[in-house]
């Protein structure tokens, strides 16, 4: 009462808006809970209504706590960077990341050992693999690019993120939809379509989210203390951009009642299914591809201590392949109901795909040139390096799959899955680890990591994972779509669905062995970083003083 | 420092004079075999689209000089997979099921087609090598149900077992305990009667006497008096070493006490007679056909 700073302290725009609005959120959810159709709908209006006076009430203590003046942008002339939505998604992302990895073991043990599905509808194969699916990509991979995106543009902008309480929305909301779509899939409440599985009121809530990330990426290019922008910040642009695009474009959907969680998607047939595989392709291509070239064009660079190899490239292959990408989908429809002419377009849109995908690659090993030593002694910029590699390999494999002849035999077999995870395990998930080894120690103001020997074996043990995994998945698929098109000389088939089914038991356990190591890996990864948060001082920094090999 | 040094020294290469967080970038030219390559796949792109069918168009779409459809593809296979068998399995569905048997080529025809559907249909229940499991029938043996003739698997296969088709087999083992017929220790006693015929060990203190007594009030109007069962009520035979759904005195005390109707469905209505006439002749082959 006497104190004069409290005197002078106003709200904000955002919170004068935003708690209010979440009082009202708050109240259309629990009048939600208390008019729903069905269970699952009644606890996901719950979890909202506590969310949003959670919210109201966080922003209003904030506001009570916090001095008159809001944090100041720079302070003695450099630039006041925001961690602490950074933060928070980098500790989501490892912990989306062990939760996913460890339903991807539970799934692929129980294709092995269907046992393991206990005969309960929640822990069904089912309603699991869309969990895994939406676990490792949007849970894990999302939290890593908000967290990453967060950072390099503050950083190549040399400005303070845009907005006060629009980043904790962004990082926070994100994780909600998270929360909302996956205990969503465990109680079955699904639209079946692949990778878009959340129903109409977690996509709406996405939708929200999604654009403010949008604007404040935007707002802190524009207020940007640099006057080009950099590479990884067109990537970053161009995967928020078509994200949202594809999000709006696949998911428009009428429910059967506002309080109910089931809807009917508005396109039918084989326009459904070209709408789900244009949103699915891209996807990969935007969430995937581009999100993560933006996170490899700052995070190796910077850690090689190397310029980026070509500039030109960077440019040529940018454009060639958010211009490519977007026209591949059907060649995920190959030999259906889909006509001929849009097949032959996702085949060779596909094929042309191969250098722009390569332009990445090449940028990213070659930046090492005049680095390669380094890769003896730091285990992350090796990780971060055969991430590159991995990524490489499968925008090959890709292509290769993309012709029609070849998918004849790879579609609807397990070398798609293996295709998949040499670029999930192999590319995502090593550049996502690199950039955290990174990210972790400069967010929390560490020297360096807790330990790089531990990294050193993250890295050997989830490599072999990785081998494993998707050398099972190559000869367990080349077989089963041998085996399936096998016709004797009588013009019968050669064998049964069953004798496939059968001849598949070795590899899945040999997979589920890869998958075991790669969340071991994780769990090495976990603990180091948090010993890096606890303890900080550094291995690393020591040996970087001796000048000594990590072995 | 160097603001006016914009060269690499390691690469020896100019940089674009732009710095972001420390990070440069060399002015490197396109890779030639990247450009190179890149043009390559647009140019065979190009040549794809004149040959197949590609641009949508106001109503249509351009054909391509081949005039390829995955749908003439498809009538074209199929149109070789008829030729190649259609006239065999033409002559198959006009044989009898003994003409079969006595014609190499082809009883080798039946069998290859009854192999094909016993995997996608039976396998299920009785297992892809036919061995069977717990209460569906091992087709390997010739210890039959409902009779291992052709005619009778055929039947079988048909119309099913208890499968509430009009001509399927009916008959079940009635539930001796649940409604009261017997009591706990004469289905005891009677269990270990059943186990005695097929020569298994008997419990300490059992009375064979009264086994016998009970097994004949009870059990011999659908096993028969030697135990050896009935095909006409699809009845097993309790004195061979083969048990569908086991010999031990629990299961037999539970399926005396519970009865059994395992469920064959008919097929008639799924599978076409020349298919079924297949199948039946792979099942007669397996090895227990009479």
């Amino acid at each position: 009462m006497t104190n004069v700073s409290a005197g002078a302290k106003s709200m904000t725009i955002g919170e004068a808006t935003l708690w209010p609005l979440f009082a009202v959120l708050a109240f259309l959810c629990l009048i939600g809970a208390g008019f729903a159709h069905d269970a699952p709908f009644a606890f996901h209006a719950s979890l909202g209504c506590a969310a949003s006076i959670a919210a109201a009430f966080a922003i209003l203590n904030r506001y009570y706590d916090r001095p008159a003046k809001p944090p100041p942008q720079e302070i003695n002339g450099r630039p006041n960077y925001n961690l602490g939505p950074i933060k928070f998604a980098s500790v989501a992302a490892m912990f989306w990341g062990i939760a996913g990895f460890a339903v991807g073991l539970i799934i692929a043990s129980q294709l092995a050992w269907p046992a393991l599905n206990l005969d309960l509808p929640w822990t069904s194969f089912g309603r699991l693999r869309p969990l895994h699916t939406s676990a490792v990509i949007f849970a894990f991979g999302g939290n890593v690019l908000i967290a990453t995106s967060f950072y390099v543009v503050q950083k190549t902008c040399r400005t303070r993120l845009a907005g006060d309480l629009a980043p904790w929305f962004v990082v926070l909301g994100y994780n909600f939809f998270i929360l909302i779509a996956g205990t969503g899939y465990l109680l079955g409440v699904t639209q079946s379509k692949e990778y878009a599985e959340p129903e109409w009121y977690a996509d709406l809530w996405l939708t929200i989210v999604w654009v403010t990330y949008l604007l404040v990426f935007l707002a802190t290019l524009v207020k940007r203390k640099e006057p080009h922008i950099f590479v990884a910040n067109w990537f970053y642009l161009a995967f928020i951009v078509t994200i949202a695009v594809l999000h709006l474009g696949n998911n428009p959907a009428l429910p059967v009642s506002v309080f109910g969680s089931k809807s009917y998607i508005a396109w039918g047939g084989v326009q459904d299914a070209m709408f789900q595989w244009w949103y699915g392709h891209n996807a990969v291509g935007f969430f995937l591809t581009a999100g993560f070239l933006a996170i490899m064009y700052y995070f190796i660079p910077k850690r090689a201590e190397r310029p980026i190899y070509s500039y030109r490239l960077s440019i040529i292959h940018f454009w060639a392949l958010i211009f490519l990408y977007i026209w591949a989908g059907p060649h995920h429809l190959h030999y259906t109901a889909l006509p001929d002419w849009a097949q032959t377009l996702g085949m060779t849109f596909s094929i042309m795909l191969w250098m722009p995908s390569w332009g990445g690659m090449i940028n990213g090993l070659m930046t090492l040139s005049g680095a390669w030593d380094k890769l003896r002694t730091d285990p992350v910029l090796r990780m971060l390096v055969v991430s590159v590699a991995f990524y490489g390999m499968s925008t090959f494999e890709g292509p290769i799959m993309a012709i029609k002849v070849v998918n004849s035999l790879s579609h609807y077999t397990d070398w798609t899955i293996g295709h998949v995870h040499s670029g999930a395990l192999g590319w995502v998930g090593f550049v996502s680890f690199g950039a955290l080894y990174c990210l972790v120690p400069w967010a929390w103001n560490r020297n360096g990591l807790y330990s790089l020997k531990l990294v050193n074996w993250h890295f050997w043990i989830a490599t072999l994972g990785i081998v494993l995994y998707i050398s099972a998945m190559w000869v367990s698929g080349i077989l089963q779509g041998l085996m399936w098109r096998a016709y004797t000389s009588l013009g019968f088939l050669e064998y049964s669905f069953i004798e496939t089914v059968e001849a598949m038991h070795p590899f899945y356990i040999i997979r589920a062995a890869g998958g075991a190591l790669f969340l071991i890996g994780a769990l090495i990864m976990a603990f180091n970083l948090w010993m890096t948060v606890k303890a900080g001082e550094a291995e690393e920094a020591r040996a970087a003083g001796r000048l000594q090999p990590a072995e | 420092m160097s603001q006016h040094d914009d060269t690499d020294r390691v690469s020896g290469r100019s940089t674009t004079g732009h710095e972001w967080d420390g990070i440069k970038e060399l002015n490197t030219p396109l890779p030639r075999w990247w450009v190179l390559t890149f043009y390559a796949t647009i140019v065979w792109a190009f040549g794809y689209w004149v040959v197949y069918p590609a641009w949508p168009l106001v109503s249509g779409y351009t054909a391509g000089v081949l005039h390829t459809t995955n749908r003439a593809a498809v009538t074209e296979n199929l149109a070789q997979l008829e030729a190649l068998r259609g006239e065999k399995m033409k002559a198959l569905g006009t044989a009898s099921l003994a003409d079969i048997e006595n014609d190499p080529a082809l009883l080798a025809l039946a069998r290859a087609r009854g192999k094909t559907v016993f995997g996608d249909n039976c396998a299920p229940c009785h297992g892809s090598g036919a061995a069977g499991a717990k209460g569906y029938p091992n087709l390997n043996d010739d210890d039959w149900l409902w009779g291992g003739t052709l005619d009778q698997i055929m039947q079988t296969i048909q119309f099913g077992a208890r499968s509430g088709n009009a001509k399927a087999h009916e008959g079940q083992m009635l539930a001796f305990g649940r409604d009261g017929i017997l009591k706990k220790d004469e289905i005891v006693t009677v269990a270990n009667y059943v186990r005695s015929l097929s020569g298994l060990s008997t419990a300490a203190g059992y009375n064979p006497a009264a086994g016998k007594t009970i097994f004949a009030e009870n059990c011999v109007s659908c096993h028969g008096e030697d135990g050896k069962g009935n095909q006409e009520f699809g009845a097993p035979n309790l004195t061979d070493q083969i048990w569908l759904y086991g010999s031990d005195e629990s299961t037999l005390v539970e399926t005396i006490t519970k009865g059994r109707a395992g469920v064959m469905p008919a097929w008639s209505g799924r599978l076409d007679p020349v298919t079924t006439k297949a199948l039946a002749v792979y099942v007669h082959s397996l090895g227990g056909g009479k």
